[in-house]
């Protein structure tokens, strides 16, 4: 807060008198909000942003043509969903008055607000949202580099990994042996390994009997462990076993030639191989200077504004939220909350104390859905998780109820990208 | 340059004037935004029922009796847990006002 007084003053020092006694209808001059990021959370802060100030001059900044949504794509490995109803444009995006750049954000002068693309335009900015997501950590695993994605995709970002894993696997015998290995906390999407893992194990089992699957995790405890792991026991006790930490299950290297995963306590070699590797905030959030020494971004918990630069708010992936889990309904939760807190910021306002709610669905198989749901409010600096809600599914809940739920969950699907998207 | 300086300017100025401008910002009340990820108004293919259409009176009574765990429900139970009833009243009263 107070630098970002300081820097504020920096500026009207500049200026001169002149300036501060400009009478206020003469605020002509648009505010101008630069977005980066067209997924989950840019894509709906942008929009939001347009649709609260019709008289801002909103940018988007993407650094792809179409955008590729990860949720659902678990289904895409397992054949039972095209790429296709995952792919995403900015049509609507622009009809609605935002102005989208197809060019990669490269650098960021905090001070002077200007950000610069990779195609050299400059845009100037009052303040700048930034929504970029995650970059795998290729320090963050020995052996595993970008050529070692080729043999052994990791399939977190969706796209042609998406569609490597898949056909790696449907080109595996029958009798193969698939590994994952699954990262230490915090990566994207805290449960999609477990749905992931069900739903190779639902395909293995029911397309290639013989085959198993064994995933190799970093940690003890997951999101939604209980009713992971007793849908699993009563699914796939042929098909799948998970190796937890301290069992040994955490993948010191990886040797793409072979596709063999080196844990403390020996060596497994895969049929089909899928590293879920260590990630961090995309590269741009360093450059910005947004990220912390952890790899991610800290914010402030109402408005998500940059810790470290003011004038930059941040959400999504790449940013520190607190109890909120990395995933597409809290970037776009989030990204209502921070494009409220922009307009009101702009428009000479203080941002009111928000809540958020954010839920995971996962499917087991593709007709067996369950929950993780938290709302959350601002509390001691950090975005806490509000005592009483939320929670997971009930453990005793009968196949209709899962029947629903997996329902839900595509239908929270269609609804999030109509919203952001449509 | 000059533009955004300007601009700059009549933040600090307008801030002097808590809420001079802000007038003319409609926001939806706290929470409101998070429901709107699952809840889409009619004609998206969902099986979320839509919250458009309803009195504030109905979701009024629909949140409380997820909270209490009168009306059973697979997730609404947890997510009705994290408001107070002034919360809901204000969210219900935005929703009602949707078209
Ligand atoms: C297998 C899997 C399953 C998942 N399932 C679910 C689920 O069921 N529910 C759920 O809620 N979440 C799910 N997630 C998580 C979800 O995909 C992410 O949390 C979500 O995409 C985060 O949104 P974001 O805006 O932070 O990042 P993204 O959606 O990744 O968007 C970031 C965008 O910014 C672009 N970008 C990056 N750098 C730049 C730059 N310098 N210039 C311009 N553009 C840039 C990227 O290319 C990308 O398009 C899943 C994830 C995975 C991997
Ligand atoms: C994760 C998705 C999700 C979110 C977020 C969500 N809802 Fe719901 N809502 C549902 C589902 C699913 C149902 C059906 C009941 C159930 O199984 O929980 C429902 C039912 C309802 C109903 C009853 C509708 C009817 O016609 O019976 C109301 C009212 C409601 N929700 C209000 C809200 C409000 C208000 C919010 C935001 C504070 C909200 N919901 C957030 C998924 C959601």
């Amino acid at each position: 807060m107070m630098k970002h007084a300081i820097s504020r003053r920096g500026v009207i020092a500049g200026l001169g008198a002149v300036t501060l006694g400009a009478p206020f209808v003469s605020a002509q001059a648009a505010p101008r909000v630069v977005v980066i990021g067209g997924g989950f959370g840019g894509a709906t802060a942008a929009r939001e942003m347009k649709a609260l100030l019709p008289g801002a001059d909103v940018v988007l900044v993407t650094n792809e043509r179409t955008f590729t949504a990860c949720p659902f794509s678990n289904l895409v490995i397992v054949g039972e969903r095209e790429l296709t109803a995952q792919e995403f444009g900015y049509r609507s995006i622009e009809k609605a008055g935002v102005r989208v750049a197809y060019s990669a954000a490269k650098s960021v002068d905090g001070s002077a607000r200007v950000l610069t693309l990779e195609d050299g335009t400059t845009l100037p900015f009052d303040r700048l949202i930034a929504s970029p997501g995650i970059d795998i950590n290729w320090e963050g695993l020995p052996g595993y580099g970008m050529a070692a994605a080729e043999k052994m995709p990791h399939a977190w970002k969706a796209g042609t990994q998406t569609t490597l894993l898949r056909r790696q696997l449907e080109a595996m015998d029958d009798g193969g042996l698939v590994v994952m290995a699954v990262p230490a906390n915090p990566y994207r999407c805290p449960p999609g390994p477990y749905e992931r893992a069900s739903l190779i194990a639902h395909y293995l089992k029911t397309r290639k009997p013989k085959s198993k699957l064994l995933v190799l995790d970093a940690k003890d405890m997951f999101s939604k462990q209980r009713l992971f792991l007793s849908a699993w026991a009563a699914l796939f006790p042929d098909h799948l076993e998970w190796v937890g930490l301290s069992k040994g299950g955490k993948v010191l290297s990886v040797e793409p030639e072979s596709l063999t995963f080196v844990t403390e306590f020996g060596r497994h070699t895969a049929a089909v191989a899928n590293v879920i590797p260590p990630q961090r905030a995309a590269a741009i959030a360093a450059a910005a200077g947004i990220a912390d020494a952890t790899g991610w971004c800290p914010i402030d918990p109402a408005t998500f504004e940059s810790r470290l630069v003011p004038g930059i708010h941040v959400l999504g992936d790449a940013s520190i939220a607190g109890a909120m889990p990395k995933s597409a309904f809290s970037a776009n939760a989030q990204a209502k909350v921070c494009a409220a807190a922009v307009a009101t910021l702009l428009t000479g306002g203080t941002p009111p104390e928000p809540r958020l709610i954010n839920t995971c669905y996962s499917l087991v198989t593709p007709d067996y859905g369950i929950s993780v749901a938290g709302v959350y409010h601002p509390a001691g600096g950090v975005i806490a998780e509000i005592k009483g809600s939320g929670g997971v599914s009930r453990a005793d809940a009968p196949p209709d109820v899962r029947a629903a739920e997996a329902l839900y969950a595509k239908g929270w699907f269609t609804t999030v990208t109509r919203e952001v998207f449509g | 340059m000059a533009g955004r300086a300007l601009f700059v300017g009549l933040m600090l100025l307008a801030s002097v004037t808590p809420g001079a401008h802000a007038a003319t910002l409609e926001l939806p009340p706290a929470g409101a935004s998070s429901c709107g990820g699952c809840h889409a108004p009619p004609g998206v293919d969902t099986a979320v029922p839509t919250l458009h259409g309803k009195t504030a009176a109905e979701i009024v009574a629909q949140m409380q009796s997820f909270r209490s765990g009168a009306q059973p429900s697979t997730v609404m139970d947890r997510i009705a847990k994290g408001f107070t009833d002034p919360e809901i009243e204000a969210i219900a009263a935005w929703y009602a006002r949707q078209k």
